[in-house]
This record gives C-alpha cells, structure tokens and sequence, in this order.
C-alpha cells in the first residue's frame, strides 16, 4: 500500500495552488546572488559533482548527479519557485482539479518545442505519462523507477516477481487537444500536483526516445539491466534551457545552451560538470581556479572558504533532519522513561555548536521547520543529566543502563558532516546521564545501512534529507508503516501510524496541517527517536559568479548563472 | 622460448578459475546488499529485498557462480550495477589511465632513482651514501596521499604551476579513439593539448613514484655494490679498461637483473591501480574503480575487473622473466 502514502504524500501545499491557480507563465527570474538586468552574456562554468550521472533520462534515476543535470536540460509541468517550496506554472500554465480531485486537466504551454525541434504539446505529455505507467520487467525495480514507485505506486501490467505495489494512483492520460492534456487519477489527490516538479517526472521529447530507444536493453544473466539505447546517453532530448553537447564518463560533460528555448535563454555559453570525489581534491581545484563550483562543502572548508575573498560560500535551506534513532523493540528502549531519558542525556546544542560550523539548528521534530505541519508545541527536551538519572532510578532499573550505540565510519552526510565527533559527544553526555553506552561502528555503506534497515541497531546516529515539501516525505516516511528499523513492527506505536495514516488522507490543506502538527506533537511524546540537526548544506562558487540560487530540494538552475567581469 | 611463454600463458587458466571462484564468494560473504549503495537512505528493507531478488542474491551461491561462469565464457563480463555501463567499457575507459599513470610514476622512479642508488654506490660510505639512504628512508615512510596533498599544495595552489585534478584542462576538447589521453592528443595533432595532458601527469607521478624511486634507488645501490666486487669487475679494471667503460659494459648489465625485477613488479603493482594517487588528483582510474565497487557491493565490476587486474600482473611478470634472457645470455630460456 506504499503508493498511496508516497501519492497522496505529496506536497500538500500545493494543493492551494493547485485550486485553478495559472495564470503568468514566465519563468521567474527570482534569485538571491544577482540581478538579472546587468547579467554578463557568455562564458562557460565549470562545476564538480561528486561522481558521474548515471543516466539522462529522468524515469530511470535517484542519484543527485544525474538529477542535477537532467534538471538543465529537461523540465517539467510544474516547477518550484526558484530558492523555495512554492510551486509555479512550467510546462503547463494552469490546471484545475475536478471530480473531487480524481482529474487533473493541464493547460499545456504553446510555442514550446523540443531539443530537435519537435512539437511540445498534450500529446507529448500523454506519452511521458504512458511510457512510465506500461514500464515493464526490470523497470519496475526500485534502483530504476524510485520516483514513480513512491509517487504513483504500481504499473499498468505490475511483474508479480518485481515486487512493485500491485496498485496505482495513475489510470490514464488523454490529450483532449492540442495542448489540453487530462490526467485521470485512481483515487482522490490534491497532493500528486507537487510531486510533478520532481525532475523524475521531466518531458522527454517522445520522438528522441522512439529513435534512439529510451526503453531498449537486455538484462545480463545476474539480473543487471544494460541499457543498449542511446537516448540516455548521447541523446536526451527535452525542453530546457541547455542541451547535452558531449559526455566524456570520468572527465566532463558538457551542456550548451539552447538558443531555441521557449523562455528567458542562458546567460552562459556552457556549463561543464566534472565528478571530482575526494572533497578536499573539489576545494583545491576551486582554489586554483579550475573549477568556479561545488556542492557539498564540508564544514572544516567554510572558514577556509570563506576566509579567501576570491571565493565565497552559498547556504541551501535547510531540508533534512539528522536523528538518534531507536529500536524500540530491544530493552530497556520499549519503556518510555528510558526513551525520554536518553532524549535529556543528549547534549544537543553543544553538539550542533561544534561540529556545524554554525550552520545548523537543534531539530525539535522530526521535520525541518520550511515544512508545512511543523508544529511549536512540540515537546522539548533541554540537556539535562540529572533528570535523565531519575527517570531512569523511578522507572526502577540500575545505573548505568547500558546502550549499543551505533556510528557509522567513511561518509560525511549533509545533516551529519561528522558522524565519528557527534558519536562522541553524545556517547560522553549520556555517560554522564546514567547511562553506559557501547560504541560500535560500520562503514556507512552498505554495512552500516544495511544493518540500520533490518533491524539490527539499537541506538543509532541517521538522517533524512526531503526530497519534496510534503510532511509525509519526512515524518511520514519514518513513522507511517511499521518498520524493522525502528522496531515498530514489534513494537508499533498505534497513536502514530494510525494518527499519520488519516493525516496523509486529508485533502484539505488547513486541516492537514493541523493533523500533522497533532502528529508531531504525539511524536515528541512518545519518542520513537530523538531528532537533533537541521543543518544548512553548503555550496562553494568563485566570488564572481552570480546567479546560483540553492533550492532546499537540490531544484536548481544553471540558466540564471553568470560570470561578473 | 615459445614454449616457455606458451606454459607460463596457459598458467594463467587456474590462476583465473581460482581467482574468479575466490573473488566471487569474498564479495558475496560481505554483509550488505548494492540496494543500499544504489539508493542510501531511502532504501528500506522491502526496496533491499526486492533489489537483491533482481539481482539474484538471494539463490544459492553455486546457482549464481554458474550464471556467472556461463555468462563470463560468452564474452560478457556483465554490467556495473551502479553506472549501468558494461564492465569492458568501464575497464577500456578506466585502464588506460592507470596504465599512462603507472607508467609516468615507473619513468620518474627509474629516471632518480637509478643514477641515486649509482652514486650511492660509487660513493659507498660517504656523505653522499647516507643521504640517499636518509632520503629513500622519507620516500618510503611517508604517505602517498600527504605528499599529494603538499605537492598540489605548493605547486598549484600557492604557485599555480601546475594542476589539480583530471587527466586534460576542460580548455582542450580532443577525440578519445585510445582513452590513452596522451595518444589521443598526438592523434588529434594537438601539442598543446598534449602539453597539457603530459602537466596534468607530473604531480600525480611524483607523488605515486616516491615509493618506488626509494625501492629502485636502494636496490641500484645494493645490486651495483654487489656486482663491483665480482671477479670479472676486477680482471675488467685490471685489464685497463676505462672506468667507465667497465662500469657501462660490466658492473650496469650485471646490475640490472635485479633492477628489471623491482621495476617489473612495480609496474605489476601499480597497474592494479592506485587509489590513493587517484582520488587526491580526481584521476579515473582502476584503483578507485575497484574501491567504490567494494563500497557499492557492484559485484559485476568486483569480479570482471579483479580478473583483469589478475591477467595484467600475470603478464607483466611474464615480460619481466623474458627479459632477463634480453640481459643475460646465460639464462636464455630453452627449455629443456
């Protein structure tokens, strides 16, 4: 029954917009590092990801480097305003919900055409709508299709062996005319609008991926699917901004702009992505110069950084949680008092002062604050060892009450750039709270996930970072289903699933909120885990380029970029 | 001769059989699935049961080695689980890399490291003799990826001399008919670009050929001091002939049996990849290919690309045996 929850998990809030909003179709040219009057024309960025994407086509990837670049060169019905979570009209100008909310009809924008001049319109779009809904055989793996399996659920013809969710939240798509395109829904849903904005769901021109075999490959004998097609790699035609110029695997890829976009063109000439890996190999190319820009900037760099007035330092709105998780289902963890315990015997600011580099925030819910349903009256728990010693001594168990704490080594997450030193600081307070605490360690992947997902951890160091501004997507995903990893599957907290379960059904937006703060609220009561940071990540850019605007969902363009003489 | 290449290649049918059979079960002991690699946090243990079943992980292990063997011998060393790429694509865009690397860091070795360990000898016991032995000694001991970290420190960040990460400045666009960057730059008519490729390759060869230059330098040392004190070295000298007459046709030939293996299985070592090197300077080659595969339990790559890196060492070592015959007559192999 995933689907239903990934479905109607989307971006509530949006639904508001979603209400007949349309109107003004221009691109909005909102952005923080510059105006857009005096932009300088011309120039190429060069900016490092951390690996290769692994293919252009949006449908078939999960992976930020591949995102980040089928982002430039493919768009979608709606999109986020630029910085924020808002939704705003794209590729359609208008929409309307209708049939209480099971049909959506899109406005489709005129004048659009695609990378090798073939017509945008409903028609395209039905066939994007399509081509995801009769993917069949290893497509329906969740290493393909993730975005489509969390948001719609099933396929047209679900392969009983994929394991993919057996139902659907899609039934069809009709092109009504030429640029009317209506999508009909198997259940009631203001949320699915949001989830369109995800570049997963970006519209590829129906004729590239008939030429040049968007769906063709053979799966080896050990089950790998081998793309045999070109569409992915050499030809990924879509409507944006930037087209794929050349793909070099291990040393460049390169994106030029289209001077036959529908809207508001590039400022740059081109933009080169290179995958550097080693974070300290990113600074240094940023520093000589081979390089104008990089994501994921740890916090030992920021003062570095910051400190060298040829470079400067851009903050993305925060959107992720880092959390101390529980197993509920192992003792003493199953009482309440020995939960609340551990939530006092954690020094949570001192750690958030210390290892952040002053970017980040003490997580008071299992949600950033940007979400709708962030709730301030949730229960806090300030740092104290005493308290946390008599809870323990009135809930009659012997001091210290041992604990396996578990850290993971080799990573460095957005919402937990130091695994090892948060490891520590915690282990220390809590020592100090009553508690003796075991440490253990596994590398982070895939031991120490995979551990981490069956169930294996007691007391455990993790995050999430949002992938759309829906509750659902965060505390959702932890608390909704009964999980190995949290032990709720032997140890459920009925309040919880049941109370986020209704919350995810409500279409109207206020009453969403409220029972998603009421979910909150119970939440921080009961204490399934201790969340502890919401953390800014960062991004590094030469002090001359202007234009860059984070997005808290990672939604963010290289047409508004410029390079300042 | 032909016979013995022909024995030592077909050796190489049970070194592989053996290897592939190892590697295969190794990886396939390890804990955790590619599920978690492919999709990080948001894998839950449905997705992860569900990506193994795709992958056939879950059946017994001598299912699954069959698949394996039957698929190996049709000429397909399958495909990444992580890039979706075919293993030999991978290996024909990643090796030539390691190679051009490895050799880069063998010349500069060989090119100090000899004329060090030659003087050192020459000047046995002296001032000269302890400080290459006190400089070998830092080759040795100190870290590869620290001596990056200093090298592109001081001479591409403070002064800008040299670059910092890839193979080619993103300035030059060339064809890669070889992937060997080098050779497609001459191809191409490019000398700039090959300037730039040859620039790009210096810092990381210092700092990847440190090891090996103190190794070299040592073994010269050894191997010179060794051949000076021979009966023949002495009836060379004793005959009148220049000294350094003697030293080329006499005390180096000699003296470079020894050197050819070190240098030989250096360059076995170092073709399998260097990951150190490689991640400090961005450079795509076998060693961080091999790495990321074990964190992403790709077994795919893990199997195709352990079995090539096998086949290289084995051949290498086989070139480094067929050249004592170059050296010295004497060990000629005939093969009785």
């Amino acid at each position: 029954m995933r689907f239903k929850a990934a479905a109607l998990a989307l971006v509530a809030a949006f639904a508001v917009a979603a209400a007949g909003c349309g109107g003004g179709g221009d691109k909005e040219e909102g952005s923080a590092a510059g105006g857009g009057g005096n932009a300088t024309q011309g120039g190429t960025l060069v900016f490092a990801g951390a690996s290769d994407p692994v293919v252009l086509d949006g449908a078939l990837v999960s992976d930020g480097e591949s995102l980040r670049v089928i982002r430039q060169i493919f768009e979608t019905l709606v999109d986020l305003k630029p910085g924020t979570l808002e939704l705003v009209p794209h590729l359609a100008t208008k929409w309307k919900a209708s049939n209480g909310g099971k049909t959506w009809t899109f406005t489709i924008r005129e004048g659009v055409k695609f990378q090798d001049g073939t017509e945008f319109n409903a028609e395209a779009v039905c066939k994007n709508f399509n081509r995801w809904f009769n993917f069949t055989g290893s497509f329906q793996n969740p290493s393909a299709t993730y975005y489509w399996q969390t948001v719609f659920g099933g396929f047209k013809k679900t392969d009983p062996k994929s394991g993919a969710p057996e139902e659907s939240l899609f039934k069809s798509c009709q092109a009504t005319d030429e640029y009317t395109a209506v999508i009909n829904l198997t259940k009631p849903s203001a949320a699915f609008l949001g989830a369109l904005a995800l570049s997963a769901f970006s519209m590829a021109s129906p004729t590239a991926m008939d030429k040049y075999g968007a769906n063709e490959g053979r799966v080896d004998a050990d089950g790998v699917f081998h793309p045999t097609g070109s569409f992915g790699t050499k030809h990924p035609i879509g409507t944006g901004p930037f087209k794929l110029e050349s793909w070099t695997r291990g040393d460049r890829l390169t994106l030029a702009r289209n001077d036959d976009y529908w809207g508001e063109k590039a400022h740059l000439d081109k933009v080169i992505v290179r995958p550097i890996a080693d974070n300290a190999a990113r600074l240094q190319a940023l520093q000589t110069g081979e390089i104008q820009g990089y994501d994921l900037v740890e916090p030992q760099d920021i003062k570095t950084i910051e400190g060298d007035s040829n470079l400067q330092v851009l903050d993305r709105p925060s959107f992720n949680v880092a959390y101390v998780g529980f197993n509920s289902s192992m003792p003493p963890l199953d009482k309440l008092p020995v939960r609340q315990a551990i939530a006092y015997g954690l020094d949570r600011k001192g750690v958030i002062d210390s290892f952040y580099a002053g970017r980040a925030q003490v997580a008071t819910q299992f949600m950033p604050p940007s979400v709708p349903g962030y709730s301030d009256s949730v229960k806090k728990y300030d740092y104290d060892p005493a308290k946390a010693k008599a809870l323990l001594e009135k809930a009659g168990l012997t001091l210290p009450v041992k604990i396996d704490f578990w850290y993971p080594t080799d990573v460095s997450r957005p919402y937990m750039p130091d695994p090892k030193r948060n490891f520590q600081a915690f282990a220390a307070s809590l020592n100090k709270s009553g508690f003796k605490v075991v440490p253990h360690s596994a590398p982070w992947s895939p031991d120490y996930l995979g551990k981490a997902n069956q169930g294996l951890l007691q007391v455990y160091l993790l995050g999430w970072t949002g992938d759309y501004g829906d509750p659902d997507n965060f505390v959702g995903t932890f608390f909704r289903s009964k999980q190995l990893q949290w032990g709720t599957t032997k140890h459920p907290y009925p309040s919880i699933h049941l109370g986020l379960e209704r919350a995810l059904a409500i279409t109207d937006q206020e009453q969403r909120d409220e029972a998603y703060k009421k979910a909150n609220d119970d939440i921080m009561r009961q204490l399934p885990g201790v969340p502890y940071a919401n953390s800014k990540p960062a991004l590094a850019f030469q002090a001359n380029v202007k234009g860059y605007v984070p997005s808290p969902t990672t939604a963010e363009d290289f047409d508004t970029v410029y390079i300042q003489k | 001769m032909l016979r013995f290449v022909v024995r030592r290649l077909l050796l190489l049918i049970p070194i592989l059989v053996g290897l592939s059979i190892l590697v295969f079960l190794w990886i396939r002991a390890l804990p955790g699935s590619p599920a978690n690699a492919l999709l990080g946090e948001r894998a839950s243990a449905e997705t992860v049961q569900r990506i193994n079943e795709q992958y056939g992980l879950n059946e017994p292990m001598y299912v699954q080695y069959w698949r394996y063997v039957k698929q190996t011998a049709g000429g397909n060393l399958g495909t990444s689980i992580t890039s979706r790429v075919s293993v030999t694509d991978e290996l024909k865009q990643r090796f030539p890399a390691t190679v051009q690397l490895a050799l880069a860091a063998m010349l500069f070795a060989v090119s100090f490291g000899i004329p060090l360990g030659f003087i050192a000898a020459k000047r046995y016991g002296t001032v000269v003799d302890h400080l290459s032995l006190i400089f070998s000694l830092i080759g040795i001991s100190i870290p590869i990826f620290f001596l990056a970290l200093i090298l592109k420190y001081v001479f591409s960040v403070k002064l800008g001399w040299l670059p910092t990460v890839g193979q080619i400045s993103v300035y030059y666009d060339i064809p890669h008919p070889t992937n060997f960057y080098l050779l497609d730059a001459l191809l191409a008519g490019d000398i700039n670009a090959f300037w730039d490729v040859f620039k790009h390759l210096i810092l990381p060869a210092i700092a990847l050929g440190s090891i090996p230059l103190a190794i070299v330098a040592r073994i010269t040392r050894a191997a010179v001091l060794d051949v000076q004190n021979e009966d023949y070295v002495r009836t060379a000298r004793a005959k009148g002939l220049a000294p350094l007459t003697v030293d080329r046709r006499h005390v180096f030939r000699n003296a470079m049996l020894p050197i050819s293996t070190v240098v030989g299985l250096q360059v076995g070592l170092l073709l399998s990849g260097a990951i150190l090197t490689e991640t400090v300077f961005a450079f795509p080659g076998i060693g961080t290919w091999l790495q990321e595969a074990i964190n992403n339990r790709d077994y795919p790559v893990l199997q195709g690309g352990i079995l090539f890196v096998a086949i290289v060492v084995v051949i290498v070592n086989l070139l480094v045996d067929l050249s004592y015959g170059l050296l010295n007559p004497r060990i000629r192999l005939a093969g009785r």
